[in-house]
């Protein structure tokens, strides 16, 4: 912010309602409340939550309370007082303040259930306890009264130093590595569900305060710089973990579910095909990896060097999307769906039968193909412990980097194939399929493409998969995991990198880390998307052009994206 | 109207680029179009003319391969297939199409993608651009079947593909400054007004390198000015080397236009000459409005001129 700018902004006038002048005390009387709450005890039992008894010495989740009284604070200071010239005038603060003591209150509630369900009855929470949740309630209260903020200065606007735009990026990085490994290693469901809750509180606040747009026109003007932190976070992830496989192994699951998603992305996202059997290409991959492992109860007995049965794995994946698509591809929309959920079960059932006594002896049935050996690529073996920099990196961390390799692979092929002519005969195609045609665009042959890289980048999964979950068998690729995977899309955002990316983790990690609620995933995966397509129909991350396609009427959406789009190519 | 003083004398009319001959439609038991003939020649603008549910745009679906024709033959003289070079792009700029030479008259696929290839593109009576990409985007899409980056080479990202796509950009915003649209570049189809609209239509089927563009309707739901903008481009277009055929309803407009005239009553041609004879032939006028004894068993009811065609959507 410079000086000139400065010199522009005016505090709005706000309009002081009856109770208004109440509004800015409370919530700060709140934010206090809770802050001096947080620093006596929670819990008579020390059981709960981690250690939350001990007077002057914040347990994490009380921590966490902190830190959000803090942003409260702060905001209701950039209202008035200290900060009121320097962030007021561009911060949404009174719908940030109401976001956050809305889930301060809901956090709190959480706390006292799971003192009370777990720790033996409400007798048990401690005065603290007591004192953060009125705390809560009056911020909650008092955000109410505050008045709308209007004549706000649009925070796209901001001219910050790109030195200042690069740092936000790095710190939003480091927090999200530092949250990702701490959420990770948190044993207990309350605690872990307390932090997504905290976690998703503040992307909430950011959100209402329109810091989220604002960083996310940041990030498109330093996208080199964000990309690269990603995979640096990435990266750096296994050297978090000291050794653990625990943790590793499920980032590993959730790695190669995120590259299948990705994959399913193009055909679905770009191309515009419903595909509702795409595990069966992770599958066949997977199934070729295991025949041509040199494990014990392999069919095949022959043992090339992985990257040929890489090659063969995804090319036979490839052939069999072909195959499939081929007659299919003319049929659209939901007899497309039909057919290709058929050809999942077949896949399913063929593994099932070719066991020697119904058929050729390929799969080994029901059995599958266990004992399926651990890469070994060069000298450098998949299977052992091997030490960077003194921190001890285990079997899954290995398989973490290999992966890591896999899904950027395939993001570029999708973010190449998008921006090219390709991805334009794509969206033509999606848009208006017989004036693509009219224009001399390829109709089927591009959906064949979709189709046919879409399964190679399955099978690539697949084959490494095999390797890591040491064992293939036809019930890992049920319908089920089709469904999750279009589900991950749909989530996340179809068409974008992000968005998918998000979706799959969120699909996978839950179930993970909440292993209690694993019996109910498929209720709440379901409310889930049909309160997303109620409210959010073009998923968390939006992409610009599926928003406009799901929100056909809404001409001021369509003159708004224009205008950012436009600010865009300028800022390039 | 003023039409007639910009008409620009014509360039000189060569051989024939398309030839139909004995065009016949039939959807179950409706004769949509009868044996109907047409020629069109080098730089020549054809007009083609008819009361709704004549047939018009029946038969411009079996010319551009939506439709097979249950029976007849379109012949087409496409300039010789050639990617061409960014270098000759520059400097035949102001150009709509670089002129090329003309190949023989050889059959034409009934497919549209094939059709398009050979050198024949067309806009739509209700337009059908794509909504939710830029106006630049939309003539890129154009550019398809011109240019040739597979998906390998678009992962790979080599100096090909750079030129390439350089060079359909380049292209792109040609043709968008050629039908007067150079500064909406940006902006999303579907937020531009009508008019700009139909003309993106066109730079979109300019854009495939056509010998031979058919408009469907140009200036349906224009203004006079709008109109008049309309034929100007179309004279423009015309001056660039290519052949126009032109439905429309507006008959100052289409005589003002047109080097010769076709008229379509019920799916069969009724006459067929210069503007002024077709203009002066009682049977069209009888055709657009009608005997007082026909009227009763006359399944195509008379409407204003500027109400759609319904031969668009019958399948």
């Amino acid at each position: 912010m410079n000086a000139t700018d400065l010199a522009k902004l005016r505090l709005p006038e706000t309009t002081v309602e009856k109770y208004g002048r109440l509004g800015w005390p409370a919530s700060l009387a709140g934010a206090v409340v809770v802050i001096a709450g947080a620093l006596m005890s929670w819990s008579f039992n020390q059981q709960v939550l981690g250690n939350l008894s001990i007077y002057l010495n914040p347990g994490a989740l009380q921590i966490l309370t902190i830190v959000v009284a803090l942003v409260a604070m702060v905001l209701l200071f950039s209202v008035r007082g200290p900060l009121a010239r320097r962030l007021g005038p561009w911060l949404d603060t009174t719908r940030g303040l109401r976001t956050a003591g809305t889930a301060l209150l809901l956090y709190m509630i959480i706390v006292l259930l799971a003192i009370g369900i777990d720790g033996n009855g409400l007798v048990n929470v401690d005065p603290g306890g007591w004192v953060s949740f009125l705390g809560a309630l009056l911020l909650f209260a008092g955000s109410r009264l505050l008045p709308d903020r209007v004549g706000l200065q649009d925070m796209e606007q901001a001219k910050l130093p790109s030195w200042f735009e690069i740092l936000v990026i790095a710190i939003t990085m480091a927090a999200i590595l530092f949250g990702a490994a701490y959420a990770l290693g948190l044993e207990d469901a309350w605690s872990f569900v307390l932090f997504l809750l905290f976690a998703a509180t503040i992307a909430a606040v950011a959100l209402r305060l329109g810091v989220l747009s604002w960083f996310g026109h940041i990030a498109t003007r330093n996208r080199k710089v964000l990309t690269l932190a990603a995979f640096l976070v990435a990266f750096l992830f296994p050297f978090t973990q000291n050794g653990s496989d625990a943790n590793m192994s499920i980032a590993t699951q959730v790695l190669i579910f995120a590259a299948t998603a990705m994959s399913l992305n193009i055909v679905v996202g770009l191309a515009g095909l419903l595909d509702l059997g795409y595990i069966a290409f992770l599958g066949s991959g997977a199934y070729v990896s295991a025949m041509l492992s040199g494990s014990a109860f392999a069919t095949i007995h022959w043992k090339p060097p992985f990257l040929v049965v890489v090659l063969i794995g995804a090319t036979v994946a490839m052939t069999l999307g072909l195959i499939i698509g081929s007659p299919t591809l003319r049929v659209s929309g939901d007899y497309l769906a039909i057919v290709t959920l058929g050809f999942g079960e077949i896949f399913r059932l063929t593994m099932f039968n070719l066991d020697g006594i119904n058929g050729p002896l390929l799969s080994n049935g029901p059995n599958g193909i266990p004992a399926i050996p651990d890469l070994k690529i060069g000298s450098f073996n998949f299977g052992d412990e091997h030490t960077l920099l003194g921190i001890p990196l285990g079997r899954f961390s290995n398989y973490y980097f290999l992966l890591l390799v896999l899904i950027a692979f395939v993001i570029v092929v999708f973010a190449r194939l998008n921006n090219s002519r390709i991805g334009r005969g794509w969206v033509s195609v999606r848009e208006d399929e017989k004036a693509a045609e009219a224009m001399g665009v390829n109709v089927f042959g591009l959906k064949l493409l979709a189709f046919a890289i879409g399964a190679f980048l399955a099978g690539l999964a697949g084959t490494i998969k095999a390797h890591q979950d040491v064992a293939v068998s036809p019930d890992q690729y049920i319908f089920l995991e089709s469904a999750f995977l279009l589900a991950a899309i749909v989530l996340g955002g179809m068409g974008t990198i992000a968005g998918v990316l998000l979706g799959a983790t969120i699909l996978k990690l839950l179930p993970e880390k909440l292993r209690f609620f694993s019996e109910y995933r498929l209720l709440f995966f379901g409310l889930l998307l049909v309160v997303m397509m109620r409210f959010r129909p073009e998923g968390l991350v939006a992409n610009r052009r599926r928003l406009l396609e799901f929100h056909e009427e809404d001409e001021e959406l369509a003159v708004a994206v224009e205008q950012e789009h436009l600010t865009v190519e300028e800022a390039i | 109207m003023t039409v007639t003083e910009t008409r620009r004398t014509a360039r000189e009319i060569g051989q024939p680029v398309l030839e139909a001959s004995g065009v016949t439609m039939q959807f179950g038991g409706l004769l949509a179009v009868n044996k109907v003939n047409m020629t069109v020649r080098e730089g020549e603008i054809v007009g083609l003319i008819g009361p709704n549910g004549a047939g018009k745009t029946t038969f411009f679906n079996c010319l551009t391969g939506l439709y097979k024709p249950t029976s007849g033959q379109v012949r087409f003289a496409g300039a010789p297939r050639k990617p061409e070079s960014p270098k000759r792009q520059q400097s035949e700029a102001a150009e709509a199409v670089p002129v090329q030479p003309l190949a023989a008259l050889t059959p034409l696929p009934p497919k549209p993608r094939a059709v398009v290839r050979a050198g024949m593109a067309r806009t739509f009576q209700n337009i059908r651009l794509f909504a939710n990409m830029t106006a630049l985007e939309n003539v890129m899409v154009g550019r398809y079947c011109r240019t040739s980056s597979g998906a390998l080479t678009s992962v790979v990202r080599g100096p090909k593909f750079r030129r390439e796509e350089a060079a359909t950009r380049a292209r792109a915003q040609e043709l968008l400054d050629f039908v007067g649209l150079g500064r909406s570049t940006e902006h999303l189809a579907r937020n531009m007004p009508y008019g700009d609209q139909r003309r993106l239509e066109i730079a979109r089927a300019l854009a495939t390198d056509p010998k031979l563009i058919l408009l469907d309707e140009p200036t349906a739901g224009m203004n006079p000015l709008e109109t008049r903008q309309a034929s100007d481009l179309i004279f423009k277009i015309r001056d660039s080397g290519l052949s126009v055929v032109v439905i429309e309803h507006d008959m100052r407009f289409i005589f003002g236009l047109c080097d010769r005239v076709l008229c379509l009553v019920r799916g069969e041609a009724l006459i067929e000459g210069t503007p002024a004879e077709v203009q002066s032939d009682p049977r069209v006028i009888e055709a657009y409005i009608g005997t007082g004894e026909e009227e009763d068993e006359d399944a195509v009811p008379e409407q204003p001129q500027d109400v759609a065609d319904s031969g668009e959507e019958t399948p």
